[in-house]
């Protein structure tokens, strides 16, 4: 029963995320391998890092990057390596060029647009205070029901 | 016979809801009264008859009836009954008719309790309600029916997935559309006061009740999620950036953007269409987060059902909804003019701010989200955004929000002295900073990210007790009167706190977790931030519906037992499917993490240990931010406001705003 069991298990779940025998003895090597590893895509999987993913692929790209960095590549390097065999979709942080800017800039861009309106909308309203536009005063309506109302 | 009934009660409620949104609106239009009145009993009806519905699919999923199609699909004789029932939303039939009950319920609950409302804009509210209530049954009955019977019944189902199996996911769903549906809500108020071209301080007190319970949900939703996520996928992370997650955290940061606008429009009367067409976005966004996890355009984790139909079918509902009200806006927002004036340095400016800080990190979370696609189509280029994108351009947004809340939280309404707040909060500045740099000159030499958080809580969590404090006044007894101030100012002092919780837990989190991964045999014995840890035995044991490899450890700082720690590794035989189960001692400064792999073929287990400082100031921090929703909501200001609405045929006045 129990090997029945412990098939079962290996069957259905062939990996797990960084095993131990991955590890490189190197301390040093080791944590710029979980660094880069954080960086690159499972490209099996949906849109899971191949550090925290549990399939075969993702381990296989795992033991490249070490082979890599053992074999004395710089970060940069290991990750040239990795995209030009996979192209930039195993990158989780987009590259800077090109159309990407849009990506980056973003942000940015909209926090610049929204100050800028706001900035507008603020001073207008500060400015409405000083000329009296913008408060129109009460209504013929209202001019009534506050009467109303001071009258107890 | 109960699915029959259920089936027919749900089309019996997209009926029910049809007339709901064409009648009142009609009758508000034209001024008939007896037609608005339709808005009130169609409500109630629609929600009866959507329960029915939903309770019969609860009755067919308990009783494991598998000529259902969907229960057969998702259920198992063996599966405990708390699973049966939370099975009924673990699907995507279920979860939508669990989405149009909650439809129905919001409507149902203006019906019941906005006795304040204006006839003409309950009229219209209730109406709007209807369509999306419409819309959704329509796609139910059209599209996903959960009601298909199977012509040969099976023996047995193919079980629930065993992920969501699980206490913190089962109830994580019901929270999220809580929170996702209470936006409609916002949206339906929105599109009315538009149809009537009126937004006043009233309509802002109404919809902020609304607002404030679905941002509450929202955030009980995503806390669950995410403490789920920490403690079942295995290696402690508590946010992916996923396309699915970020569909839950788009409308979360726009409905807070709301909630802090409807407090504009409630008390200043300015604001107004900004916060008209954040109500519209919020609902926006949750309808793209119903469309993203259901049509498989972006591949995430847990998406649900993936069927391009159903996709076009919400883009279409998403298309009308936002097309219609959006247009509706352009039409009529220039007649919503703002009436309070402000100074430069002003709360209605540091509102603003706040305003448009949350709608940018929105924004960036959106551009983030849907980039891949947009490359793929415009610049054909297949590409991924994840983590590190996010982390780069989202965390600044956050920074910033966090240096000014408490500054914003001090400025009186309508003209500030910026110099006053900032002398009040001179003592938190400061001790704020000490704590950074403490923490800075403990870490050896790491990242900024573990001091900056430490410093933004620490500078959240005092300013809003300076915040507290400096409502009591002047003079003697300031401590009772701390406690008869509004719950309002609890509920905000008590959120901005949680804020700061979770931003310190975060950043020590990703700052200065450790971790060890290695092969122990029975028996042996490692270390790890200073506690020790030896694996006392491991056995297999059965589950009600699983089977399971147990370890026990025995985890010891110095002399004295610290905890044992049982992890497992669950095998789902009817799902195929395993599940590991992490076994976390929980505390206040640490949780200790330990979770059991895969026998090694050289003898011994691949275990896991991490040490995870203040991991429990994330959800602890969601958890007080919820309560600051509870606690202004159950403020008795808008109990007094519905009952003064009451008694006065003018809903508002400029005077009441005051």
């Amino acid at each position: 029963m129990r090997w029945l069991i412990l098939c079962l298990a290996l069957l259905a779940s062939p990996v797990w995320a960084v095993q131990p025998d991955e590890i490189l003895p190197d301390p040093a090597l080791e944590a710029r391998a979980r660094e880069l590893s954080k960086g690159l895509r499972c490209l099996v999987c949906r849109n899971e890092n191949i550090d925290d993913s549990h399939a075969d692929l993702a381990r296989d790209l795992r033991l490249l990057v070490r082979e890599r960095l053992v074999a004395g590549d710089s970060d940069e390097q290991v990750i040239e390596f990795v995209v030009a065999r996979y192209g930039e979709f195993v990158l989780l942080k987009p590259i800077t060029t090109g159309a990407n800017m849009l990506l980056w800039a973003a942000g940015p861009l909209m926090l610049l647009i929204g100050a800028g309106m706001g900035l507008v909308y603020v001073r207008r309203r500060a400015r409405a205070q000083s000329d009296g536009v913008g408060d129109p005063g009460l209504d013929a309506d209202e001019q009534a029901r506050l009467d109303q109302i001071l009258k107890g | 016979m109960f699915n029959e009934l259920g089936h027919f009660a749900l089309i019996l409620a997209f009926m029910v809801a049809c007339v709901q949104a064409v009648v009142p609106l009609m009758g508000a239009q034209m001024r008939r009264p007896g037609w608005m009145a339709v808005a009130e009993p169609a409500a109630t009806v629609q929600f009866l008859l959507t329960l029915l519905a939903f309770l019969a699919l609860t009755w067919a999923f308990v009783t494991s009836d598998f000529s259902l199609r969907l229960v057969w699909a998702n259920s198992h004789t063996a599966k405990p009954m708390l699973y049966k029932i939370t099975g009924v939303w673990g699907n995507h039939e279920g979860s939508m008719l669990l989405w149009v009950l909650i439809v129905a319920l919001f409507g149902a609950f203006v019906a019941w309790f906005g006795q304040g409302l204006p006839p003409g804009l309950k009229a219209r509210v209730l109406s709007v309600q209807g369509m999306i209530g419409a819309a959704f049954f329509a796609f139910i009955l059209f599209t996903s029916n959960p009601f298909l019977r199977l012509e040969v019944p099976p023996f047995d189902g193919q079980d629930l997935n065993p992920l969501l199996q699980d206490p913190g996911l089962a109830f994580h769903p019901p929270f999220l559309y809580l929170g996702y549906v209470g936006l409609s809500m916002t949206f339906s108020f929105a599109v009315a006061a538009l149809i009537e071209e009126r937004v006043d301080a009233a309509w802002g007190r109404w919809v902020r009740p609304y607002t404030l319970a679905a941002w509450m949900f929202l955030t009980i939703g995503i806390a669950l999620g995410s403490w789920w996520a920490y403690y079942e996928l295995g290696w402690g992370g508590f946010w992916f950036w996923d396309p699915v997650e970020n569909a839950s955290f788009m409308p979360w940061l726009i409905s807070a953007a709301l909630l802090h606008s409807a407090v504009v429009v409630e008390k200043r009367e300015a604001l107004k269409s900004w916060t008209i067409l954040l109500a519209i976005i919020a609902f926006g966004f949750s309808m793209i987060g119903a469309f993203i996890t259901r049509s498989g355009v972006l591949t995430s984790v847990h998406a649900f059902a993936t069927d391009p139909e159903r996709g076009l079918f919400l883009l279409l509902i998403l298309a009308v909804f936002m097309g219609g009200a959006l247009t509706l806006f352009a039409l009529r927002a220039s007649a919503m003019q703002a009436k309070g004036v402000f100074g430069v340095s002003s709360r209605e400016s540091m509102l603003l701010i706040n305003n448009i800080l949350l709608g940018v990190a929105a924004f960036v979370v959106f551009v983030g989200t849907i980039w891949p696609l947009v490359a793929e189509l415009f610049f054909d280029r297949k590409l991924s955004v994840g983590e590190p994108f996010f982390n780069l351009a989202f965390t600044p947004f956050m920074v910033l929000l966090g240096l000014i809340l408490p500054v914003g939280a001090l400025l009186p309404w309508k003209r500030a002295r910026l110099g006053r707040a900032i002398g009040q909060l001179r003592m938190a500045f400061g001790v704020s900073v000490a704590i950074g740099v403490l923490v800075w000159a403990m870490q050896s030499g790491r990242s900024g990210l573990g001091p900056v958080g430490l410093f933004l809580g620490a500078w959240l969590i005092s300013g809003a007790a300076i915040d507290l404090w400096s409502r009591t006044g002047r003079g003697q007894s300031r401590v009772a009167r701390l406690f008869r101030l509004p719950r309002a100012d609890w509920g905000r002092v008590v959120a901005h706190g949680g804020l700061g919780v979770s931003m310190a837990g975060v950043a020590a989190m990703l700052a200065w977790s450790v971790e060890d991964i290695r092969v122990v045999s029975k028996g042996d014995r490692f270390d790890l931030a200073g506690y020790s840890f030896t694996l006392n035995d491991v056995w297999q044991e059965n589950g009600p519906n699983y089977r399971s490899t147990m370890a026990e450890f025995e985890v010891r700082k110095g002399a004295g037992q610290v905890a044992l720690l049982h992890p497992e590794k669950r095998f789902y035989p009817v799902a195929a499917m395993p599940t590991t189960e992490a076994a976390i001692d929980n505390g206040i400064l640490r949780d200790i993490y330990v979770v059991i792999g895969d026998p090694q073929a050289s003898g011994g287990w691949a275990v896991r240990t991490y040490y995870k400082p203040l991991a429990n100031w994330i959800w602890g921090g969601a958890i007080l931010m919820a309560l600051g929703g509870g606690l202004s909501l159950s403020d008795r200001r808008y109990r007094v406001a519905a009952g003064a609405a009451r008694r006065r045929t003018s809903p508002s006045s400029p005077v009441a705003a005051q």
